[in-house]
């Protein structure tokens, strides 16, 4: 155990400083500057503002440069918004997309884990039938049709909700229904494969011959089995999940995390791009460390080395 | 009375590809602490006959289509399914074929051998656990103590069938329903299980239902043997009588399948063809077209019937495989 986190530890530096050192050339790479303008600005300004993000210095120089900073934990200025630090922005908007992200997978996992079990162990009825439909009309459907649709139902019709912005107590609900059912569609559709493996097995029969009743069957001896798919997408989608999704935050008008990865790119504010960018990666990392823990236990033979 | 008298069983699976007749008009008993084997080919029908008494087909597609199967006087196949389930793992339990899949991976041992015992008597776990402990002793484990808080993969294939033995006995079974349960191990461990099997089954006085497809098994131990091809019993004989006296051509076929008592150097002796496509069999004798005999003299227009030719030797009554050629 303490090889393994030691080792995997060691493995997450080296990711992250190849995601670090990748994304900082390749924003660079893409054509456009983020000094550009529509109006023209003076030349003295222009140095001064090159000066102060170090774009003045050859690209060597700057990766060091920001490759120092990131060491002493700062994550540098933005370029586009104006006197913003990056680790302030994030520490604004990443709130926000947590909250959102987490509730979206309790939604996910209470609608998905229960909706894939009963499908599988009533496989080929109606009830199978029903929710796997459901659960692909979940995936089919966008976050931007299905936002709007909510939004139409619970924000204008029936008057719960407001209809986007940050503002209540109940603002994280619509976000994270949408973000949720999506979710869950698929998790729901992972369970059933990996319970259908399970329940399939040779073992689930030696269980039914020594008497055990259907419902423990389930429960004793083929979801911890079963779940095994699941968490193993769980874990990567959870760092997904709760840096936000550009869709959402746009549909609903919220401040998140998701709208500056985007934005950033299309900005080119390289320092935010890297700030955002080490940051999902870092999630990324942490998060599958504690997935292979779990998928570790839920199945013994899985031994951490 | 016997402990276990079928009569008549038909049981039949309704695929996409038609209805397949899994076991038709299967008739056989076991006495108290008496082995009986089941004999025949993969597809036979041995292993559905005993699935299907104890509930452990998929209904649908499978169906009981008709027969008796009294335990103990009760019909198994009129009981409820919470009633079959007090009833196995209790008193008919089963192990099978291959062990290496039929012990939970994601389950400790010790928790999968005194299930049958948490589940049908009650027991708390700090009761269950020393009858697990000794019960994994008794069939011959060492160290229990530590082996029950193991995962099956920690353990060796002829162990993990020790193992299933240690739990299909532990709630002392009238009745142990053994499906292949030498087929998936080593030619040296073959004989420590079924001498275990036997061990165990003189201790606690249990019958046993042996299939297997091994007639050198069924020799060793069985008391009376069903020989079964396509659906049917073909014949059925106290185990020396049918080996003195083989009077079907299938069971004759299949003595004369064993490698051992053939020549050396010569090429073995298999039986031709394929067993027949169960959802596609018509009237007459099954093994019309693989009878390198005479099956010339087959029954074609009507199933041939069972007779009782001895006492406690039955067959099918079918002139092409009952008259001894000489192919």
């Amino acid at each position: 155990m303490l090889r393994f986190t030691v080792s995997r530890l060691l493995q997450a530096i080296v990711v992250v400083f190849a995601v670090f050192t990748l994304t900082f050339f390749m924003v660079r790479l893409a054509p456009g500057d983020p000094l550009a303008t529509e109006k023209a600005i003076h030349p003295d300004v222009k140095r001064s503002l090159q000066e102060r993000y170090h774009l003045d210095k050859s690209l060597p120089e700057q990766y060091a440069l920001t490759l120092k900073s990131y060491f002493a934990g700062d994550l540098g200025p933005s370029m586009k918004h104006q006197g913003m630090w990056n680790a302030k922005i994030i520490s604004d908007s990443w709130p926000v997309s947590l909250t959102i992200g987490l509730m979206a997978l309790i939604i996910a996992v209470a609608i998905g884990i229960p909706a894939g079990v009963i499908a599988a162990v009533r496989r080929n009825t109606w009830v199978d039938n029903s929710a796997m439909s459901m659960a692909l009309l979940g995936i089919c459907l966008p976050g931007f049709v299905m936002g709007p649709l909510l939004i139409a139902l619970f924000g204008i019709k029936l008057r719960w909700f407001n209809v986007g912005g940050w503002y209540e107590a109940t603002d994280w609900v619509l976000p994270a229904a949408t973000m949720g059912i999506i979710y869950a569609a698929y998790i729901a559709r992972l369970t059933r494969g990996g319970m259908l493996e399970i329940l399939n097995q040779d073992f689930i029969r030696t269980a039914r011959a020594k008497g055990v009743p259907e419902l423990k069957i389930v429960t004793h001896h083929a979801l911890r089995g079963g779940l095994i798919p699941v968490v193993a997408y769980l874990g990567p989608a959870l760092a997904g999940i709760t840096t936000g999704s550009f869709i959402i935050e746009t549909i609903y008008n919220l401040p998140g995390l998701g709208s500056h990865f985007v934005n950033a790119a299309v900005n080119k504010d390289y320092t935010l791009v890297l700030a955002t960018t080490v940051l999902f990666a870092t999630l990324l990392v942490f998060v599958n460390f504690f997935t292979d823990i779990l998928v570790a236990w839920l199945n013994p033979k899985v031994r951490l080395t | 009375m016997p402990l276990l008298d079928v009569q008549n069983l038909r049981v039949a699976f309704h695929t996409r590809n038609g209805v397949v007749r899994a076991v038709t008009g299967v008739s056989l008993s076991v006495e108290k602490g008496q082995t009986v084997g089941i004999v025949g080919e993969s597809g036979s029908g041995k292993s559905v006959t005993c699935y299907s008494m104890l509930g452990l087909i998929p209904m649908p597609p499978g169906r009981i289509e008709g027969g008796t199967a009294n335990f103990d006087g009760v019909d198994l196949l009129k009981m409820s399914r919470a009633e079959l389930r007090a009833i196995r793992g209790r008193r008919i339990s089963m192990i099978f074929q291959d062990p290496m899949t039929s012990l939970n991976p994601y389950m400790r041992v010790g928790d999968q051998v005194m299930e049958p015992l948490r589940i049908h008597e009650g027991l708390c776990k700090a009761e269950a656990l020393p009858k697990a402990i000794a019960a994994l002793a008794e069939v011959g484990i060492k160290n229990p103590e530590e082996r029950v808080r193991q995962y099956p993969h920690e353990f060796s294939g002829g162990m993990r069938q020790r193992v299933m033995i240690a739990m299909s006995m532990i709630t002392r079974p009238e009745l142990l329903i053994a499906d292949e349960p030498t087929t998936a191990l080593d030619v040296t461990i073959q004989k420590q299980v079924l001498d275990l099997i036997k061990e165990r089954q003189r201790a606690l006085g249990s019958a046993v239902i042996l299939i297997t497809h091994d007639l050198a098994v069924v020799s060793e131990v069985c008391d009376y043997v069903n020989v079964m091809y396509a659906g049917r019993l073909v014949e059925s004989a106290p185990v020396g009588e049918l080996f003195r006296n083989p009077r079907h051509a299938y069971t004759r076929s299949l003595m004369r399948s064993i490698p051992a008592l053939q020549p050396k150097g010569g090429t073995l002796y298999t039986i031709p063809g394929m067993p027949p496509d169960l959802a596609k069999l018509g009237p007459g004798c099954a093994f019309r077209v693989r009878n390198a005999e005479n099956g010339y003299l087959c029954l074609t227009d009507r199933d041939p019937e069972i007779i009782e030719i001895a006492p406690g030797h039955r067959v099918q009554n079918c002139p092409g495989c009952l008259e001894r050629g000489n192919a």
